[in-house]
């Protein structure tokens, strides 16, 4: 049998509010941001904290659900394809952390690098005025999202987005995306 | 033409257009699966107001939480109020948002930035 003991203190050891692995559905979504919600409201003191929190939950999460690539089970040999991301919530001393994963093709991946990468080059003022730059000039994109949504997760977290690509196959490759929400951000900043 | 009033749900805002008043209010949360599609009997509702308008218009927006594809729907609801005060309407945007919520008083911030129109940002009290 599984070792589901030492799963559990993992699990336990590095704080996990909650860990999901498969298909994404708005649903889905709904039901996690829930759960999430409550759990905040229950350990989370600061309303500020709760609130970037939660905003930078569900734009990682619509990312997900918008931009995840699906892998055609009939191409793929390996067990880990189909429609699905995972998704960790954990908390430290310093913040919240939210992890997504996801796959992506790897044609996709030099656009989405040099995204971030550039949300990551500018100040805090610079991304405002990025933000509202695309905000008034941008139509939606065929996806129906806004195109603000990593903008939005660095204004909200003021951190740097980490991520990194792991190469799957000639076709595809993994994403993963990680923002720390620090905590006592009202503190931090009055200080 | 009829008020437009939308009951609030968990991933979207209470709605209330009223053209008998002016008052048009926001509240409450604006995370929908599809924002292009919750907002599009609103940006219908308020291109006929603009035609009929009430002598003085007044819009209370008050969001707790709102996403980014609800944030551009937002702006495209408020670029119709720029449009009625262009045609020379009496039109007041109020932005209001809970006290310590920087982010929410920020994004208030944005939109008076983007348009030309008289627009308060209060605290709420």
């Amino acid at each position: 049998m599984i070792d589901y003991l030492s799963i559990y203190e993992k699990m336990h050891d590095n704080n996990i509010m909650l860990t999901f692995k498969g298909e994404v559905t708005f649903d889905l979504i709904n039901s996690m941001l829930k759960i999430i919600e409550s759990r905040l409201d229950m350990i989370e003191g600061d309303l500020k904290t709760r609130k970037k929190v939660y905003n930078v939950l569900v734009e990682c999460l619509q990312n997900l659900v918008h931009h995840i690539d699906t892998i055609d089970p009939g191409e793929e040999t390996s067990p880990y394809h189909s429609k699905t991301a995972l998704l960790m919530i954990t908390t430290s001393t310093d913040g919240y952390h939210v992890v997504t994963g996801n796959y992506i093709m790897n044609d996709k991946i030099e656009k989405l690098k040099d995204w971030l990468d550039e949300i990551n080059s500018v100040s805090a003022e610079e991304l405002r005025d990025l933000y509202k730059k695309i905000l008034n000039n941008e139509k939606f994109t065929d996806k129906g999202t806004a195109g603000l949504g990593f903008i939005d997760i660095a204004r909200k977290s003021g951190q740097k987005l980490i991520y990194a690509f792991q190469p799957v196959n000639d076709q595809y490759s993994f994403f993963s995306f990680q923002i720390t929400i620090p905590k006592n951000h009202l503190s931090a900043q009055s200080k | 033409m009829e008020p437009l009033v939308l009951q609030p749900s968990a991933h979207t805002p209470s709605v209330s257009l009223n053209p008998n008043s002016g008052v048009c209010e926001f509240k409450g949360r604006s995370t929908p699966e599809n924002s292009v599609e919750y907002y599009e009997p609103i940006y219908k509702w308020l291109d006929a107001y603009v035609t009929s308008p009430n002598s003085s218009t007044v819009v209370n927006l008050q969001f707790e939480y709102f996403n980014t594809s609800s944030s551009k729907c937002i702006l495209d609801v408020l670029k119709k109020f720029v449009k009625l005060h262009n045609a020379g309407n009496e039109v007041k945007i109020n932005w209001f948002y809970e006290e310590e919520d920087d982010d929410m008083k920020e994004a208030g911030e944005d939109y008076s930035d983007i348009l030309d129109i008289p627009f308060e940002i209060q605290v709420i009290e």
